[in-house]
């Protein structure tokens, strides 16, 4: 009895949260459809060409669905992803599904590639900066981050393509072979992944950095080391999980842009991941599947904030049974 | 021997020189109050003891804990004696526990630390360490987190961590005053009788008289980061010598209140503590003072007789304080 209350009040707070994201996702999908329909441009008329004649154009646009209502269109599309279909593609008449899975399987090891790489770089170096403070090693370590977060992703991608493929030939240029060679394929992601993770492993630092400096002057890591321990064993067993807590957010965030920032980059480097996709899909008035990649996106954002969320109760007990 | 001997303990930052020359002894189960204004330095020299010092904060000097010169120990040796001959109860008991630590692994740490005790071991003690500071249920408060306990509450957590380890000597900065008033007098009691049935010598930071005259044995006053007075609690409270003690006792609260209970305003030290390194040169209460003389463009030298030592060029002499005690 005791127990059900217990979890019932502890789970309150993740319900109330994935209904704000189903509403969320509700509010997405409107404006997602509204912006893409009310934008010039007949996808019958780009498909056909600028040669076709009208008669051709209104058959296709029949064809395609699109002589309904929108609202009719809206709730057709709607529907269809409730139930797990995200339609046909306009042009190839693939399904959007397989499209985006097949994207999703180049797109979403880049991404965790990345963010391996940005937590690589960004926690130890934050944690060095922070213990160094005030000398010269820490300095420079906020030296370089400084010069790591000026850095716009696409300069560092083709930066490291210019030093280490044109120069060197360490890695491929560009394309992606495909997951039957696993390691060429890893190989082939190495750059862009770098560009990625370079960027946000340097924002990561200086936040690491300002959040182990708050624990190391906080009055309790002082009384941690009032009992006997060394600032680096206060800082272990005090000041980690604490300066943890910010940190979830900034990388959540960052996760967030990665997923954005994947799209620019693997058009720099050629994969056929879901930025591709996604600008071949605009290109071709392929409305359809620019809209599930849209969908697609936010729900991944939202998702990463219910997780942020929920990391959040797991690491400060001061918000157990609080919303 | 004294157990802890200060001797010319001067804390500096950077250009500034925050405690100056300061001069103390706590013997073996002696209590000792250090008075004085915010910004008079207290806190500084405990964490000068301690070797806590903040960032860019720096100490010389003699601090002794048994003979042994910690200022120039290994930070290895600091703390073998940090939390377990040597321990300190800090002010803000809001942010002295850790927000994310359980109330039980937090007083169960010193143990754990100098005597290698087990997680279980460590906490079954810290429900005895809980008990002996009047918590009534503490097999419930070891599950706690600090959020969840008042000031008051936190405040014995802090003692009973200090305790736990039974060391030769606690520095307390300010423990009461960030209380409310109505749990400052239980905090006090608690920490006196504790103090009592362990044989540990105490060493009080307080601005408020009052509270060092009912505890401690003997009493140092400090003013502009150097020891201007000290001597038995008899002696200072009873014939204050330099001018700023002297001030000091006259505005304590307690001591006062029957005095101006006629409606007549608090007294009150005119001036203010000047921000470090604005102090005037020489005597550092010298602005301040209704008794100086030419003499105060330079520092008094402190001068010892007895069990009272005095830096005071022009000091309050018998003849005024029975003239003050005359109505």
């Amino acid at each position: 009895m005791d127990a059900t209350r217990r979890l019932a009040r502890a789970a309150a707070p993740f319900l109330r949260r994935v209904g704000t994201i189903v509403v969320a996702l509700w509010g997405a999908s409107v404006l997602v459809f509204t912006v893409l329909n009310v934008l010039p441009g007949s996808p019958a008329q780009v498909i056909l060409g600028t040669q076709a004649t009208p008669q051709a154009v209104r058959q296709l646009t029949a064809q395609l669905g699109l002589n309904k209502s929108l609202l009719r269109q809206y709730v057709d599309w709607v529907g269809g992803l409730l139930h797990g279909s995200l339609g046909v593609s306009y042009i190839s008449h693939l399904g959007i599904g397989a499209q985006i899975a097949q994207a999703l399987s180049v797109t979403g090891p880049l991404v965790l590639f990345a963010l391996v790489i940005g937590l690589a770089i960004g926690l130890p170096l934050g944690f060095i900066g922070a213990v160094r403070h005030g000398r010269f090693s820490g300095s420079l370590i906020g030296g370089l981050s400084q010069i790591g977060m000026a850095v716009p992703t696409v300069v560092a991608g083709l930066l490291l393509v210019i030093i280490l493929t044109v120069k060197f030939h360490v890695f491929p240029t560009s394309g992606f072979p495909g997951w039957s060679d696993p390691l060429q394929a890893l190989r082939s992601l190495v750059l862009p992944a770098f560009s990625l993770g370079l960027v946000e492993g340097a924002i990561l630092s200086r936040y690491v950095r300002a959040s182990i400096l708050e624990q190391l002057r906080s009055d309790y890591l002082r009384t941690a080391r009032s009992k006997g321990l060394r600032v680096g064993q206060a800082l272990r067993r005090h000041g980690i999980r604490n300066a943890a807590i910010p940190l979830v957010t900034v990388v959540g965030l960052e996760l967030a842009s990665l997923i954005v920032g994947a799209i620019v980059v693997e058009n720099v480097f050629a994969l056929p991941g879901l930025g591709l996709l996604l600008l071949d899909s605009v290109n071709n008035r392929d409305l359809l599947t620019v809209q599930d990649i849209a969908m697609l996106v936010a729900t991944a954002v939202l998702v990463i904030n219910l997780v942020v969320d929920v990391s959040y109760h797991l690491l400060d007990p001061r918000l157990k049974g609080q919303s | 021997m004294p157990l802890l001997r200060v001797r010319d303990l001067t804390v500096t930052g950077g250009p500034l020189t925050l405690v100056r020359d300061v001069n103390f002894d706590v013997n073996a189960g002696e209590r000792v109050g250090l008075i004085g204004e915010s910004g008079s330095g207290k806190s500084l020299t405990s964490l000068a003891i301690m070797g806590l010092l903040g960032e860019g904060l720096s100490a010389r000097g003699e601090v002794s804990l048994d003979g042994e010169n910690l200022l120039s120990a290994s930070e290895r040796r600091r703390c073998e004696i940090r939390g377990n001959r040597m321990a300190m109860v800090f002010q803000e008991p809001m942010s002295a526990l850790n927000p994310t630590r359980r109330i039980g692994d937090q007083v169960g740490e010193t143990l754990r630390i100098h005597q290698g005790l087990s997680r279980r071991a460590a906490r079954t003690a810290a429900v005895e360490l809980l008990r002996r500071v009047e918590f009534a249920d503490p097999e419930r408060y070891v599950r706690m987190y600090p959020h969840e306990l008042s000031g008051g509450q936190r405040q014995r957590v802090m003692i009973a961590s200090a305790l736990s380890c039974d060391p030769e000597v606690i520095l307390a900065d300010e423990p009461t005053t960030a209380l409310d008033v109505t749990v400052q007098r239980r905090v006090l009691d608690l920490l006196d009788r504790l103090v009592d049935e362990t044989g540990c010598a105490l060493l009080l930071i307080a601005h408020d008289l009052a509270v060092v005259s009912e505890v401690c044995d003997r009493v140092v006053t400090m003013y502009g980061g150097r020891v201007v007075e000290s001597g038995s609690v008899a002696q200072i409270i009873d014939e204050p010598r330099h001018p700023y003690t002297r001030a000091l006792l006259a505005t304590s609260t307690a001591l006062s209140v029957a005095e101006t209970s006629s409606g007549a305003n608090l007294p009150s030290i005119p001036g203010s503590v000047p921000s470090a390194g604005h102090f005037p040169q020489g005597c550092p209460f010298r602005d301040r003072c209704d008794r100086r003389v030419d003499a105060c463009v330079e520092m008094p030298p402190t001068e010892v007789h007895g069990t009272r030592s005095l830096a005071c060029w022009n000091p309050v002499d018998d003849s005024e304080l029975v003239h003050e005690e005359a109505p």
